[in-house]
């Protein structure tokens, strides 16, 4: 993880200022990098949690860290490494075919990049 | 004053009244916005792993087309802003990192490009005041309600173009133009971005709730400058096979408002695909039927 992010994880100091700004839109526990439940599993790999999916890269965690950790960079290196392990999150078969007409281009282009490999 | 302008894929084909808006008014305030001649698409999203510098490529190839046009590039899509931006300063900071792409992309960009929002044109160089002088119907009564969103402010050490969490620009932009802007709790919250295309009932429900703490704290309408915020708020507002609610209210772009505030004529507004229509709206302060 920190290879892939560049950041240092052991520099949070868990004052939860990060998960204090996360507006999520299902149900668990806001992320924090130093927190013992996140955001790995117990064998250091992704934790098992659709909390991953659910980040909405609005950067305001990294707005507030005092400590200077690049959270969104954290859970970027967590879906790449689940990526790169063949994970692909996206199924378009589920997507409602009247939204798929409708959707602007940059929301494909860029959610496409963001979610699958 | 000729601009060197980015337009993107989307305010090219989904969002072309942002498009249409953008160079009109522009145009009507002295500023001429010229399309880059060669473009090709950002990318859409900025890398955050650090051994992704396959994706800055796009970018950096769009930075290079500017290069070759002036010294700056004016953007209105705020994605594609932030993605441009970030990598803008990405390869400021990392001389080795812009070596390494041009090696690959075969073209010399020479890192001097500067990277501009619509929105810092008006604010910098214009002015509010001046640009209040310019407004010939004053939406005096009207009461907008700013959306910020997330990429047009952050992260602000490599964005820079307003306060992160306090931000004043578009609320400066409402007023300069006549009406009022409202703050509202959500104004700066996410209205889920790409999650739109992998967990769209997730986005919607994020997306109303902003719309409703908008309507809640009295707006008439809300403003943004990203055309996939206008969509996420928007598209939930949208007619389905049960009507409408009857409560919907509209998301403008920015220089939608502005050229309602201008006097330029109703085919500049660019407001015709929209799922909730504002021309009733807007047309209040067109002076009859626009």
């Amino acid at each position: 993880m920190e290879e892939i992010s560049g950041e240092d994880l052991l520099a949070c100091n868990q004052c939860g200022k990060c998960s204090a700004g996360v507006r999520r839109g299902g149900d668990g526990h806001a992320p924090q990098p130093g927190h013992p439940h996140g955001p790995t599993g117990d064998d250091g790999g992704p934790a098992e949690s659709d909390d991953l999916d659910l980040r909405l890269l609005c950067l305001t965690c990294v707005t507030r860290c005092p400590k200077g950790v690049d959270l969104p960079r954290l859970m970027e290196a967590l879906r790449e490494i689940s990526l790169r392990a063949g994970a692909s999150e996206i199924n378009l078969d589920q997507l409602p075919p009247d939204l798929v007409r409708e959707l602007p281009q940059l929301a494909i282009v860029g959610g496409f990049r963001k979610y699958i490999k | 004053m000729k601009i060197p302008y980015y337009p993107g894929c989307t305010l090219s084909t989904k969002a072309k009244g942002y498009d249409r808006s953008g160079r009109a008014v522009a145009a009507a305030l002295g500023m001429d916005l010229v399309e880059l001649p060669d473009w090709q698409c950002c990318g859409a999203t900025f890398p955050l792993a650090t051994d992704n510098s396959m994706a800055l490529i796009a970018p950096t190839r769009v930075l290079y087309q500017a290069e070759q046009a002036g010294e700056q590039v004016a953007a209105l899509c705020a994605i594609c802003y932030h993605v441009l931006k970030r990598t803008q300063t990405a390869l400021e900071r990392d001389p080795a990192m812009r070596e390494r792409i041009n090696w690959f992309t075969e073209q010399e960009y020479g890192g001097r490009v500067r990277v501009v929002h619509l929105l810092e044109l008006l604010r910098d160089h214009l002015g509010w005041d001046e640009l209040a002088r310019r407004v010939v119907r004053p939406l005096t009564g009207l009461r907008a309600a700013p959306y910020y969103g997330c990429l047009l402010l952050r992260p602000y050490d490599e964005i820079g173009l307003d306060n992160p969490e306090a931000p004043t620009v578009l609320h400066d932009l409402i007023r300069a133009l006549g009406a009022e802007p409202m703050d509202f709790p959500y104004s700066l919250e996410c209205c889920g971005s790409y999650l739109t295309v992998k967990d769209p009932a997730v986005s919607e429900t994020l997306s109303r709730d902003i719309v409703a703490s908008a309507r809640a704290a009295g707006a008439q309408a809300l403003v943004t400058a990203c055309p996939l915020c206008q969509f996420n708020l928007d598209w939930p507002q949208r007619e389905t096979a049960f009507g409408r609610t009857g409560d919907e209210i509209p998301v403008l772009y920015f220089t939608q408002l502005m050229a309602v505030a201008l006097g330029l004529p109703e085919e500049d507004w660019g407001v015709e695909e929209m799922y909730t229509d504002p021309r009733p709206l807007l047309r209040k302060w067109a002076g009859g039927d626009g």
